[in-house]
This record gives structure tokens, C-alpha cells and sequence, in this order.
């Protein structure tokens, strides 16, 4: 597949500003499970805006993904069948969630926030498995189709919220810095051996489609000599990316090395803010090279002009 | 329940490419016009096209064929595609089969695409709506048309006949005939979409000599032969009738 970069940032700006807001409300959780109110209130109003404007941007980025963004509003229609549909749904409901959350919360109104949140909170959680199922839905794009594509996008998400929470509470409240630093590094390492079982998955798989079964001639030696178009087509354009399997292997070490090594020295150096930006950046390349290595069955019958 | 279909002949399509002439044809000024190109006369010349003729090699030189496979949408009867649209603009038909997309629904997110396995959606990228073959359902029920022309536009331009077209449910009709007395086979059968579009397969034509065939064992030349002689001193034929 050729990663979008429309849904590069959309997902990795809702996952950072989903973690940002399940790291809030687990801070909340915990302080009110103490009996305590002490979380500072401008902390509080930071991340869940915070976490408001990571959504509203992968919000923005997803029109721009779109051919006829001004007919987004019937995206929702087929919800009982598409997890696309689904996700269109949840992700405004959160981000209203969010947005109520922070003001019961800065308005003192502390058990009503509670509810609230756990309300965002479930809708968080629903609003990860839609976007992972959008993709582990289709079963032959086999890349995907594994419940480990939903758990890296919870885990990577969740990852880089709690780096950027670390982040807020350095400036913020102090005293949550360690706590959020420690909780930071935990999800890094789960996520790290997450996405790496889903690599290992991946370098094992063995393609169930061949050019026999695509064009049904029972025969091994089979070459494409014509492809119907010289100047190619939408199929050559959305479904191959170009780059070489060097490329693609630069990419998941520079990954490897940004979203989860590099991170993790310096969260444990004290630089969360340092680490939210370079993993972030290294997300992007994660989710590039999510996309680029899923090889669509459709490939078999674009395999040579002329 | 009508599932209509094309049924491809592989061993008869000589990969001239009037099905995608006469497809692009109709359909740039029918209901699911216009198809827009890009660049026609230039130097990377695009469009959208339902239907596309693609052209394999089989085996190695010099014992090869020339396989010509005409490719578009499959019409599906479980199709991947149309669940995963979210706004319902691609949707099957329930009195015939046909799988289409509605272009004032479609917001152009190409998720469609990505869930077919077989590549035969095409964004249009003048309209910027995904588009795919209709089986020409504009043209299939249209009563002002001779009942000889409601056949979708490739079927009626292939010159070899090798496009059948009809209800793969109904066992009586040309279509199911031709699948089940003529091995008719789907595409990618391993994802369980169900094709309602069937290939027959490349046969190969041998002519095949038997002895008979060169010399009849009935020959009455040699039957004769066998039948008893009448002995030399008895009279002949010309005995009785001269005189």
C-alpha cells in the first residue's frame, strides 16, 4: 500500500491525544481513589486541551484524506457495518467527552468530572479498537489482519500520551513527573514488544494469493506482459509506495530507534519533552511503514506496464 | 434471486480490447459518466475505466501461451467492499446482483478500494468519487432498446463472442450452462468473496487422428471382399443377361 499521509497524521495524532487523555483520568483516578483533589487544576486544563487539540488534528487531517470532504457528514450512515463509520462516530463523542471532563474539572465540579471521564474513558478505548479494526478488518490485506494491529495502535497510542503527559507535568505539576515518567516507559516497553511480535509476524507470513489464483491458470511460470494501461492508473498510484525492501528496512530501523530507544534515554534523563517530539516523529515513521508494508493482493495484476 | 454476471471466455478473447473501447464508450456518457482522463494525448496519459484487457505469458519459451484476461469488477455475491463503506454509497442490489457505487453518496475515501482484492475500483479523479463497473444497469433494462441490445456494452462489441452475459442463478441460463458444461471458474477463490463473474478456462485445441478415421473398418470394398465368390464354371452375370 502507498501510506497516506492524511492518515499517517490522523493516526497518530489521535493515538497520542487518546493516551494524553487516558493518562489524565488514570492521574485523576488514582488521586481521587487516595481521597485526595491535589492534581493542579491548570495541568489538568493543559492535558485535556491538549489532548483536545491532538484530536481536533487528526480530525482535520482525516478530511484532508477525503475526495469530497463537504459530504463528510454522511460518513457515519453505515455504522452497523463499518468500522470506518464506527470510528466516525466515536471520535467526535470523545472529543465532547474530553471537553466536558475538562470543564466539570475546571469548574471544581470533581465527582461529576469523574463520571464524565470514565465515560471519555470508554469511549477512548472503543474509539482505539475502531481505527485498529478499520485495518485489521480486511483479511487479506494479511499485514493487518491480526488483533495485533489493534493492540499496537492502544499501546503506541498510549505510549506517546504518557510521554507527553510527562511532558505537561514537568511544567505543570512536578509531582506527578516521576509517576508519569515511570507509567511512560512501562507502555513504551509493551509497545515495543508489541509492534515487534506483529514484525516478526509479518516477515514470517506467506501471501495466500499468487498470480495463479488471480488470474485462476494452474501453472508456475506465469508473466505478466500487459497491464491494460501504458500511462498507468489509480491501481498503480494508490497501491505501490516505491520504495525498496532497503528502504523499507532504513525506515523500521529509524523507527526502532525514535519511537522507542530514543524515547526511553531520555525520559529516564529527564526530557520529556525532547522525547514526546523525536517519538513522534518516529511514530510517523511507524505508521509510514505500517501502511508500506502491506502487500495488496491487487499488485498481482499490476506487476509490469508492457 | 437474480445474481447477473459476465462469464469470460479465455479461450476465445483475442485481447483486442473493443470490450474496453465499447465500455468506455457508453459509460463516459451514460448514468456514470463522465469517466475522466488525465493527460489523454500526453506524456502520462490516465483515466478511469471499468474494464481493462491485461495480457499474461504462460510457461517458458518456446513452450508458451498468450493469455488475454479481461478485468473488472466481479460483482461479487459476498463482496468485501460494500460493508466497509460508511456511508452506504456502495451497496449490492438485491433484485439483481449488481454491485454499485451511488456518486452522490461517496465522499471519496477509497477505503472500497483497498477491500477489494481484486483491484477494480478506479477513483475518478475529475469527480473525485470512486467508480467500478455497473454491468451497464442503464442500459440492461432499458425498454426503448432492442431486447437483442440489453446487454451490457462490452458483451455486445467483443467480436469473438467470448463476453456471456446472464443470471449465474437461474441453471438454464447461458451463463450457468457455459460455468458448469465448460469448467467456469472465480478468481482468488482463497478469500471466500464468492465471484458472481466466472473465466472459462484456455483449452487446447488438438486435432485428433484414429486409425479409423484414415480407413473406414467398414469399408464395402473390403466387405464385398469378404462375401463368397461364385465358383469359376458356374454361370456369370453376363451369361444370364447375353444371349
Amino acid at each position: 500500500m502507498r501510506p497516506a499521509w492524511s492518515v499517517v497524521l490522523l493516526t497518530t495524532l489521535l493515538g497520542a491525544g487518546q493516551g494524553l487523555f487516558l493518562a489524565l483520568y488514570g492521574a485523576d483516578l488514582s488521586d481521587a481513589a487516595r481521597g485526595r483533589a491535589s492534581l493542579a487544576p491548570v495541568f489538568v486544563a493543559a492535558a485535556a486541551i491538549g489532548s483536545l487539540a491532538l484530536a481536533a488534528a487528526g480530525l482535520a487531517a482525516s478530511f484532508l484524506h477525503l475526495g469530497r470532504p463537504e459530504r463528510a457528514w454522511r460518513s457515519a450512515a453505515m455504522w452497523r457495518t463499518s468500522w470506518l463509520a464506527r470510528e466516525v462516530i466515536a471520535l467526535p463523542l470523545f472529543m465532547a467527552l474530553v471537553a466536558l471532563y475538562g470543564v466539570l474539572h475546571w469548574l471544581g465540579q470533581l465527582q461529576a468530572a469523574l463520571v464524565a471521564g470514565a465515560l471519555a474513558a470508554a469511549v477512548c478505548v472503543a474509539l482505539f479498537v475502531c481505527t485498529g479494526m478499520i485495518y485489521a478488518c480486511l483479511k487479506f490485506l494479511q499485514e493487518w489482519h491480526s488483533p495485533l494491529t489493534v493492540l499496537n495502535f492502544i499501546l503506541l497510542g498510549c505510549a506517546s500520551g504518557l510521554t507527553a503527559a510527562t511532558a505537561l507535568a514537568a511544567s505543570l505539576d512536578p509531582a506527578l513527573e516521576t509517576g508519569y515518567g515511570v507509567a511512560a516507559l512501562v507502555a513504551l516497553a509493551l509497545a515495543a514488544a508489541s509492534r515487534a511480535a506483529s514484525l516478526m509476524r509479518n516477515a514470517g507470513l506467506r501471501p495466500l494469493s499468487s498470480l495463479q489464483t488471480a488470474i485462476g491458470v494452474k501453472h508456475p511460470h506465469i508473466a505478466q506482459k500487459a497491464q491494460g494501461a501504458m500511462g498507468g492508473s489509480f491501481n498503480t498510484r494508490e497501491f505501490f509506495h516505491g520504495a525498496g525492501a532497503a528502504r523499507l528496512a532504513g525506515v523500521r530501523w529509524f523507527f526502532a530507534a525514535a519511537a522507542f530507544v530514543a524515547p526511553a534515554a531520555l525520559l529516564a534523563l529527564g526530557l520529556p519533552s525532547a522525547a514526546f517530539l523525536v517519538q513522534f516523529a518516529g511514530l510517523l515513521a511507524e505508521r509510514w511503514h505500517f501502511f508500506a508494508e502491506a502487500r495488496h493482493p491487487q499488485n498481482l495484476y499490476y506487476q509490469a506496464i508492457s | 434471486m437474480t445474481q447477473l454476471a459476465l462469464v469470460i471466455d479465455l479461450n476465445v478473447c483475442v485481447g483486442c480490447h473493443a470490450c474496453v473501447t465499447s465500455c468506455k464508450e457508453w459509460n463516459t456518457q451514460g448514468e456514470a459518466g463522465p469517466l475522466s482522463d488525465q493527460n489523454p494525448y500526453g506524456k502520462d496519459p490516465s483515466g478511469t475505466f471499468f474494464n481493462r484487457v491485461q495480457t499474461f505469458e504462460v510457461g517458458q519459451f518456446p513452450d508458451t501461451q498468450t493469455v488475454h484476461f479481461p478485468k473488472s469488477c466481479l460483482h461479487c455475491e459476498d463482496p468485501p467492499c460494500v460493508p466497509v463503506c460508511p456511508t452506504g454509497a456502495s451497496h449490492k442490489r438485491a433484485e439483481d446482483g449488481i454491485v454499485l457505487v451511488d456518486y452522490d453518496k461517496c465522499i471519496g475515501c477509497k477505503y472500497c478500494a483497498w477491500a477489494c482484492p481484486y483491484g477494480a475500483r478506479e477513483l475518478d479523479e475529475a469527480q473525485k468519487v470512486m467508480k467500478k463497473c455497473t454491468l451497464c444497469v442503464d442500459r440492461i433494462y432499458d425498454v426503448a432498446l432492442a431486447e437483442r441490445d440489453r446487454k451490457p456494452a462490452c458483451v455486445l462489441a467483443c467480436p469473438t463472442s467470448a463476453r456471456l452475459f446472464g443470471d449465474i442463478h437461474d441453471p438454464q441460463s447461458e451463463v450457468s450452462i457455459a460455468i458448469r458444461e465448460q469448467g467456469g471458474y472465480a478468481l482468488m477463490p482463497e478469500w471466500g468473496t464468492h465471484p458472481a463473474n466466472h473465466y472459462l478456462p484456455r483449452r487446447r485445441t488438438e486435432a485428433r487422428v484414429r486409425e479409423e478415421d484414415l480407413q473406414r473398418f467398414d469399408n464395402p470394398l473390403k466387405v464385398d471382399g469378404l462375401l463368397p465368390k461364385p465358383a469359376t464354371g458356374e454361370p456369370a452375370l453376363d451369361d444370364v443377361t447375353s444371349w
